[in-house]
């Protein structure tokens, strides 16, 4: 099958690859462009791991075609940090120990900064709801839950 | 850094330093199983049985072969033949012999120049195959007229005569049964069952396998344990352990599923096939589900002695578990041996018996075979507190077992914090919260031994003094964090001046994998050895400095001093002075250490959950969760309450949702996670927890080991939570919203 060109924004820069029409976002992010941080837990939309957005829409990148990409401003883990600085949701992450083994940690950072970014004060629940689509295995979601409503008090706080 | 109350003899440990990882964890840098990319890299796909149980009559790989850009096919014939034991399991499992074992099982591989042409390839492998009957269920398998999964697979332990589908007997206990039977005032007998659940990492098995001709090769890949994966891998392939270099990835999660090898030995026969060029082999979530893991399912009679009191007279317990096709893959003596360890019973008798059936290889799962035990007897236990009117919490503290006592599988146990830990639980304050309507509370204990095991450290002090740890044990859960927090506590420098590195198998001695929560005892055990060696190194450069005995250097706060007034006056030499120094003063300076390490010191719990049962639906939610468990010591609090959460979820999983579903045919019906259904962030409370501190005397620090004891008690905790909320108990798992409302209907017609 032949590929197709494609032009597309990734964490604010212009990118070009070659798709071949049955391949994900997902996999044009990893294989074609090298951003590796989002990640497959399950291929099927599931475990969230693969979280980036599009054009400011949260999505599983697994069930996003990479051709569709084309003219959109794709929004990954490796852009969340303002060039040195971390946000304060990675900042968050490290100091309440919210991630053990890290794997589904890019998918829940791309996920929560996009629930703060349109609700800047959630309540435990509307988190714990957001992030339902994140699976983690390790952590129980306990300090998840707490390092994201940390990070919020906190970006409240600086605003 | 905030140091937590409970340590105050220590300068670091017990504080909450940040991760050395979590940086790279939380940009994306942090590289996994699938991140890694090599020049020439060819892409592989496998063929899966889709049957139960066949037998394979022949494989065409022709068409696929004739596609441009597809390099290699193999087969089982490409592995040597004439392994035995445990070797030819391995074998057999990454890729079927004669006969397809069970939904999933791997029959054919291919590799090719991309990733979707490898799976158009294996689309066009044409396998012939001649389906045979096939058995699911454990108590299903063990009838003398189930259909057989193989022939000649029992070991020497069953009796003849037995069922064809047994391969292994245990049976072990002491004091009088019967007498302790005739002692009780009430005497109890139930079955309990529990379903197959998968470990459910989310990161799928992933490598990057190179193997040239010559038998030399490299293996990238996520794994509990780089020097299993080279034994493993080398015995099915017939090549030399040292000439396999292993790298463990960064690992995203494990549990016990990522301790033994399953596609590995596939790309690299892909790869030496393929005139020696790397293949990647990343498994889908349903070949995950399909062909890794899981554990295994039981069935479990248990009968329990009790006095009007609340104290146990004597225990009987037979178990039946299925751990797949393959002879030992069940943790039926684990789940023996963890199940009456919590007390102190004057007589004990155990049975098991393991039972093959057409089913993935069962694999390691936290705390393997404590969870069911656990499930079963606390249940029990729970019951008959209720008939007899007693308080299930004081029933436990009764009969706790403590330093000096006959473990129930054998062993005197040396000192232990049960009771430490059920004395903390009383005191919590979620036993006082009021329950409503449809609500109830329920409390068990659990247990792990924890495990020592060959361990082998490196520690290099560099030329500013910071120093470089080497460790075989790869970082599942902060270990990395502990093992620099112990370092430097030792060294008397700073946590930041600490970097532990997961080195590859030709960097150190055999370690066995971060399994058996052994990784912050043994290592730890092992890292502050190989501190206090260099240590040494570094007094002796001080004194031949200073020119005075070695014995008149001390070490202290990062610096070798004099002993005392009479060694001489020599202001504190640091160790950035005696690192810039040690090139012209007797070369490097490392430490060293290896063991299989011994001290080891069992971990107990206790749990108690509050739930409410929907009538209408039967559907649990959690409400509260409380986790207490002895750690030793926790050298980092917050990965040891990391830990204790993520077993009780994982536990809870257990308990409410997962299970595997065979259809009639024999296959996997829920290989995704959208139908394999594991907790999400919404289906919980916080979870809370209590360290509880009874330190090992086994070691430095007093660690015991953490991992696993918090998977055990949820099952057994949940089912008498919601016999409490309900009325109604529930003898088999999960208590998903269909069993619970058919068990409160039934009772209402009851």
């Amino acid at each position: 099958m032949s590929k197709i060109h494609v032009s597309a924004v990734v964490n604010g820069d212009p990118v070009d690859f070659l798709a071949d029409p049955r391949e994900s976002l997902l996999d044009c992010l990893r294989d074609q462009l090298g951003l590796t941080g989002s990640k497959e837990g399950c291929g099927t939309g599931d475990c969230g791991a693969c979280s980036v957005t599009v054009d400011g829409v949260l999505v599983c990148s697994c069930l996003v075609l990479g051709v569709e990409a084309e003219g959109k401003a794709i929004g990954t883990v490796e852009g969340i940090s303002d060039g040195g600085t971390l946000h304060p949701l990675q900042r968050k992450f490290i100091e309440h120990a919210a991630l053990q083994c890290g794997f589904c940690t890019p998918g829940i950072l791309v996920a929560a900064k996009a629930l703060l970014d349109q609700n800047a004060s959630p309540t435990e629940t509307e988190v714990r709801y957001w992030l339902a689509g994140n699976l983690c295995r390790c952590t129980g979601y306990d300090k998840i839950v707490r390092a994201v409503m940390d990070a919020a008090s906190e970006m409240r706080e600086a605003v | 850094m905030a140091k937590d109350e409970r340590s105050t003899e220590f300068r670091l440990i017990g504080t909450r330093p940040n991760r050395p990882d979590g940086l790279d964890k939380v940009t994306g840098r942090a590289r996994y199983g699938a991140d890694m990319t090599l020049p020439g890299m060819l892409f592989a796909a496998v063929v899966r049985s889709p049957h139960a149980h066949a037998r394979i009559l022949k494989i065409d790989a022709s068409a696929a072969l004739a596609l441009e850009g597809v390099k290699a096919v193999v087969t089982r014939a490409d592995f040597p033949t004439g392994l035995t034991g445990e070797d030819w399991n391995l074998q057999e499992n990454s890729m079927a012999g004669d006969v397809a074992l069970y939904d999933g099982h791997a029959v054919a591989a291919v590799a090719a120049t991309s990733r979707l042409l490898a799976e158009d390839a294996a689309k066009l492998i044409k396998v012939d195959y001649e389906v045979l009957t096939h058995v699911i269920d454990v108590d299903d398998a063990i009838r003398p007229d189930a259909p057989v999964v193989r022939v000649g697979a029992a070991d020497h332990s069953v009796p003849a005569g037995s069922p064809p589908n047994v391969v292994k007997c245990i049976d072990f206990g002491h004091g009088d049964i019967e007498a302790g039977f005739a002692a009780a005032d009430l005497v109890r007998e139930h079955t309990y069952k529990t379903e197959a659940t998968h470990q459910g990492y989310i990161e799928p098995h992933a490598c990057v396998a190179q193997l040239g001709a010559d038998g030399k090769g490299e293996m990238w890949v996520c794994t509990q344990g780089q020097w299993y994966i080279r034994r493993m891998c080398a015995a099915v392939l017939g090549i030399d352990a040292s000439g396999l270099r292993v790298t463990p990835s960064e690992i995203g999660g494990g549990f016990g599923g990522k301790t033994i090898i399953f596609m590995e030995p596939l790309a690299l026969a892909l790869s030496r096939k393929a005139g020696g060029r790397p293949v990647k082999l990343v498994m889908s979530r349903s070949d995950v589900l399909r062909a890794t893991g899981p554990t295994a399912s039981a069935s479990m009679d248990v009968k329990l002695g009790m006095t009007k009191d609340g104290k146990l007279t004597a225990a009987k317990v037979n178990f039946r578990m299925q751990g797949g096709a393959f002879l030992g893959a069940s943790p039926v003596g684990e789940a023996l041996s963890c199940a009456l360890a919590c007390y102190d019973i004057p007589a004990v008798q155990h049975d098991g018996v393991e039972v093959l059936a057409n089913r993935p290889k069962a694999a390691a799962y936290r705390a393997p075979g404590s969870p069911m035990a656990a499930f079963a007897v606390e249940s029990l236990l729970d019951e008959m507190c209720h008939e007899l009117g007693l308080d299930p919490l004081d029933v436990r503290l009764k009969n706790a077992v403590r330093e000096g006592v006959k473990a129930s599988y054998g062993p005197t146990y040396a000192k232990i914090g049960l009771v430490e830990v059920l004395e903390a639980t009383k005191a919590h304050p979620n036993l006082l919260a009021k329950l409503g309507p449809n609500q109830g509370r329920g409390i068990a204990s659990g247990f792990w031994f924890n495990h020592g095991g060959e361990t082998s450290v490196s520690l290099a002090i560099g030329e500013d003094g910071t120093v470089t740890v080497s460790a075989g044990t790869p970082d599942v859960g902060g270990s990395r964090a502990s093992l620099a927090l112990m370092v430097a506590e030792t060294l008397g420098i700073e946590y930041e001046a600490v970097r532990v590195n997961i080195v590859e198998t030709g960097a150190l001695g055999v370690n066995e994998p971060s399994h058996g929560s052994r990784a912050t005892f043994a290592t730890g055990k092992a890292a502050v050895e190989a501190a206090r060696q260099a240590i040494g190194e570094m007094c002796r450069r001080a004194a031949k400095e200073w020119g005075i005995e070695e014995e008149a250097v001390v070490w202290k706060d990062g610096a070798a001093m004099p002993a005392g007034p009479n060694a001489g006056q020599f202001p504190p030499m640091t160790i950035a002075e005696i690192g810039a120094k040690m090139g012209g003063n007797g070369g490097p300076i490392s430490g060293h250490h290896e063991t299989n390490a011994e001290g080891v010191g069992a971990s107990f719990g206790a749990h108690v959950v509050d739930v409410e049962v929907d009538p209408e639906t039967g559907r649990t939610t959690i409400l509260r969760y409380l986790v207490v468990q002895d750690a030793g010591r926790a050298i980092h609090p917050a990965y040891v309450e990391g830990q204790y959460q993520g077993g009780a979820v994982q536990g809870i999983g257990w308990a409410l949702n997962e299970e595997y579903v065979y259809g009639a045919n024999g296959r996997l019906q829920n290989a995704v996670f959208l139908d394999y259904r594991i907790p999400v962030a919404s289906d919980l409370p916080m979870i809370d927890t209590v360290i509880v501190e009874v330190p090992n005397p086994g070691h430095p620090y007093g660690v015991r080991g953490v991992g696993e004891t918090g998977i055990t008690p949820p099952l057994p905790a949940i089912a008498n939570a919601v016999a409490m909320a309900t009325g109604a108990r529930l003898r088999s798992l999960p208590l998903s919203p269909p069993k619970v409302l058919a068990a409160i209907k039934a009772k209402g017609r009851g």
